[in-house]
């Protein structure tokens, strides 16, 4: 066991927790932020699908000890109204069936944007290929990131809270 | 079965009664509570994002609602004014947690908007046998006229109560916006001043409902209100229920159906930080009983790195040889075999022997999994009595039904239903799979064992290989054509291990299989001489309802081999069904619809093709055109799928677009991913690096048409989306290439 010190959502967290621990079990088990969900445990469906500096990272598969000292955005993080511009165009396109895998989808649809503000269908498939959904809203979430991408490009004022790209 | 204590009038009991019958809610007594705090027999988790009624509610141990008043056990109104409207309808994707609440909003006059949605959890007062249930597309085409009833008698009773007041005639009033209205006179009362004046009011036998002219909701595209909690983490699934002094468990159970425990040796978990112990469990489906071993942690890592540690020994009872090669072969042998007559019109045998034109085919579909995106897990507490008696049960669990949970926890538990409180939160997928409780069972088992609240959660490995599944069906499909081209003679015969024979203790090999046959005998084509066969193969490994049933694999022989036929015959094949339905029927619609919104009569470039299906089943009707087109390498891509579905009427609009695009995707999946196969008694696919699904990159366009022009029967939505699919895909694959698909899955890119 070891006391680690996380940065989730721009707040300190010191967790006393075995350090190979993957960080999703962390954030959901310790922490206590249960948006971030766990679905395969092999970084093959993406529904853990965090932010480390930016980055999309399945966090079933990263031990909570690598990530000390990076900033770790969860979807409770991602705003503070649930007002980001890809939190909006998922209602708009009223995205999410179940549910279960919406916040990982949203998690790489907001890096996406981030590294390609106007993506292309081939840019989406790409960069969302990693997420699975079985109730198969796919087509709704491409939809959704255009929308977004048209928000995010009309409006130059990004949120506050949205994370910064960094090195990882 | 539980009577609310608090006294009702004679009078009035007996009419509410009378309501609830006429209403369709008989079988069960119904708890009609006139006061208040009590009027929740049990705290019903609050999953609606309320501010302040979010997940703090899961630790906190009753939940009253002060000072309302029950104006039918799905209504409660608050002197505040805030109404809560109970949601019988576990909320699995489809969107009942919006549809099914709008029936009785409309009704009541009140926008959803400013309602607090619960969930029911099995409570006898919202009845059983599967009214707090979803399965079998059964929601709104249950609950369309009973739910709107529901609104419509507490929005009488309303009326009454504030024409009293005024003393006025009720027909100078009328509710709008949660207010009662004095036409003459524009005065207003409030529901919430209303409430307890009108909760003393006998129910109204035979509501009025609204013209449906009026809808304000009913009918239209309406946000969904638990999307907004979905895309900020804030719904609350039952993987992350949390109680004070729960502890974690995951659960070794042997891959090897039907293997007996020998021993487990734990002491290595058990030094593994965080574990506390491990404890033999058995897990419970239908009439199966499966030991497990689990590991009991202070969180989930420490359970699966105590799990990874544990040895265990199992005797597999000789199941460790089963292999769907071996099985499989069984099958096609088994296909040369009579079976029992499942349905019979003419005389298929001597139509068959005499006609020009003979056809014949064997049609192979796999097993599948469920594969929910939430795996299966449920959080159970026992609380020991004084008495056994005395025990109760709380479960917070996504599951497919309260009142499935409660019945099953009892029955397995051997506790009475009314002192099992179940909380079911939002559901991350069902698809049929929570239909069946033995997550819930197991979990409440271990509680009962180790003393504490547990949280199981199953790994997906766990959920992938444990099942139940989906059964594979065989079709050995005969088909007969006059010399002009028409289809005289018709045998479906099924060959295929039975959902029932692997859940129930008495199954009766003689008898057809009325599920395993499903829809075979009833699709709307005017042929003369048609036969459906059932062959039995008995198989240990435990199988269930998948969306759609078996639907989703009898639709693919069914209508390929009719697509065989059209060919045969030298016929179009969407020509070749139409020329079967000389009669009008909603079948003959939906095609006529296809034909027109696909642009079926346009030709096609060279190197695409397209393919129909239609199929009508239990749970609604709906037709496809699949358009693909070759590609260099000799595979083909999915261009776009047309849909066109029959409901009569329709809710939620968009909710249905969207059910049906799910519908699609399950299908391309099943019928061009991971079948589950078995090898030495085991799984062969354990997690989505082997069982693969449709990810966005492969989705097709779609295009989804709602006939709904009324009429008294409504269809089902969530899942006539799926049996179409296969078959108009792999008609569309030999349209393309001329190569016959007659086995799921194919490999979309080498056909």
């Amino acid at each position: 066991m070891a006391s680690l010190k996380l940065t989730i959502n721009n707040q300190a967290h010191t967790v006393d927790v075995d350090p190979d621990m993957p960080l999703l079990w962390a954030i959901r088990d310790v922490v206590g932020l249960t948006g971030t969900k766990f679905g395969c445990g092999i970084a093959q469906c993406g529904a853990c699908t965090v932010h480390l500096d930016g980055n999309p990272t399945r966090s079933c598969s990263v031990p909570v000890s690598a990530v000390v000292g990076q900033k770790i955005t969860t979807i409770e993080g991602l705003s503070k109204n649930a007002d980001h511009p890809v939190q909006k165009a998922w209602v708009e396109h009223q995205v999410p069936q179940c549910g279960y895998c919406q916040s990982g989808q949203i998690m790489s649809a907001v890096a996406l944007l981030k590294q390609t503000p106007k993506p292309t269908d081939n840019d989406i498939d790409t960069a969302m290929q990693g997420n699975i959904c079985r109730c198969g809203t796919y087509g709704r979430i491409r939809q959704a990131i255009h929308t977004a991408s048209a928000e995010m490009a009309s409006s130059p004022k990004m949120p506050k809270t949205t994370p910064k790209i960094g090195k990882r | 079965m539980s009577i609310n204590p608090t006294p009702t009038g004679n009078e009035t009991g007996t009419s509410r009664r009378n309501f609830l019958k006429a209403a369709g809610l008989t079988g069960t007594a119904f708890a009609l509570g006139f006061s208040s705090t009590d009027s929740l027999a049990s705290p019903i988790l609050n999953l609606s994002g309320h501010p302040g009624l979010g997940h703090p509610e899961l630790a906190r141990p009753g939940l009253a609602l002060p000072e309302s008043v029950e104006l039918t056990p799905y209504i409660l109104i608050e002197k505040s004014g805030r109404i809560t409207i109970m949601n019988p309808r576990p909320e699995i994707g489809q969107g009942t947690y919006q549809s099914v609440p709008a029936l009785i909003a409309e009704e009541l006059e009140v926008p959803l908007d400013k309602v607090v949605i619960r969930q029911t959890g099995g409570e006898s007062k919202y009845g059983g046998m599967w009214s707090q249930a979803v399965g079998g597309s059964g929601s709104i085409r249950g609950g369309y006229t009973q739910m709107r009833k529901v609104g419509a008698s507490a929005r009488e009773m309303l009326i009454k109560a504030a024409s009293n007041q005024w003393n006025v005639p009720v027909e100078e009033c009328f509710a709008e916006n949660a207010t009662i209205v004095h036409k003459p006179t524009g005065r207003k009362l409030a529901y919430g001043l209303l409430a307890e004046p009108a909760a003393k009011l006998p129910v109204p036998k035979d509501p009025k409902l609204k013209d449906p002219k009026q809808f304000t909701m009913l009918g239209k595209s309406m946000s969904r209100l638990d999307i907004p909690m979905k895309v900020s983490g804030q719904a609350t699934f039952g993987i992350d229920a949390k109680v004070p002094g729960m502890v974690y468990a995951s659960i070794e159970r042997c891959p090897v159906f039907g293997s007996k425990l020998v021993s487990f040796d734990a002491a290595q978990s058990l030094k593994v930080k965080g574990v506390r112990q491990a404890v033999k469990v058995e897990r419970v489906i239908g009439k199966n009983h499966y030991d497990g071993v689990a590991i009991i942690a202070d969180n989930y890592w420490a359970a699966l790195q105590g799990r990874k540690a544990l040895k265990v020994k199992w005797d597999h009872q000789g199941h460790d040889t089963f292999n769907s090669v071996d099985f499989e072969k069984n099958l096609r042998e088994l296909a040369k075999t009579d079976g029992v007559v499942g349905h019979n019109t003419g005389d298929f045998d001597k139509t068959f022997a005499n006609a020009p034109n003979q056809l014949e085919a064997l049609y192979e579909t796999p097993i599948v999994s469920h594969s929910t995106m939430e795996p299966m897990n449920a959080l159970a507490h026992y609380k020991p009595g004084a008495s056994t008696p005395g025990d109760k049960i709380e479960i917070w669990v996504s599951s497919q039904g309260g009142d499935l949970v409660r019945d099953e926890v009892a029955k397995v538990l051997k506790v009475p239903a009314d002192n099992i409180t179940v909380h079911i939160l939002f559901n991350g997928g069902g698809f049929g799979r929570r239909l069946t409780q033995d997550f819930a069972t197991e979990a409440t088992l271990l509680s009962k064992a180790i003393g504490k609240p547990v949280k199981v959660v199953w790994t997906r490995e766990d959920d992938t290989t444990l099942g139940p599944f989906r059964p594979m069906t065989f079709s050995a499909m005969r088909g007969a054509l006059s010399a002009d081209g028409k289809a005289i003679a018709l045998q479906h015969k099924v060959i295929s291990p039975s959902i029932d024979a692997t859940m129930n203790q008495t199954y009766d090999k003689t008898k057809p299989d009325s599920t395993m046959l499903e829809a075979t005998n009833e699709q709307k084509y005017e042929i003369p001489n048609l036969n459906t066969r059932y062959v039995h193969a008995d198989i240990h490994i435990p199988l269930t309802y998948w969306r759609s049933v078996t639907s989703s694999t009898l639709a693919f022989s069914h209508e390929c081999f009719i697509d065989e036929m059209a060919h045969k015959a030298g016929q179009d094949p969407l020509a070749f069904r139409l020329s079967m339905m000389t009669k009008d029927s909603d079948a003959k619609r939906v095609l006529l619809k296809l034909k027109e919104v696909s642009g079926w009569d346009k030709p096609l470039p060279a190197g695409k093709g397209r393919g129909v299906a239609q199929w009508e089943f239990f749970a609604g009707l709906a037709g496809q055109v699949v358009e693909v087109s070759k590609d260099k390498a000799g595979g083909v891509k999915v261009d776009k799928v047309y849909c066109v579905i029959d409901l009569g009427t329709v809710v939620n609009p968009d909710t249905v677009k969207a059910q049906v695009e799910g519908a699609i995707v399950m299908a391309l999946t099943a019928a061009t991913k991971d079948g589950i196969t078995f090898e030495n008694g085991q799984a062969v696919q354990k997690n989505f690096d082997t069982n693969h699904m449709l990810r966005i990159n492969e989705m097709p366009e779609i295009e989804v048409h709602i006939l709904a022009e009324g009429g008294p029967v409504i269809k089902g939505v969530g899942e006539p989306g799926l049996p179409p699919l296969a078959p108009a895909l792999a008609n569309a694959v030999f349209a393309a290439t001329g190569k016959r698909i007659r086995r799921l899955p194919f490999n979309l890119e080498k056909v």
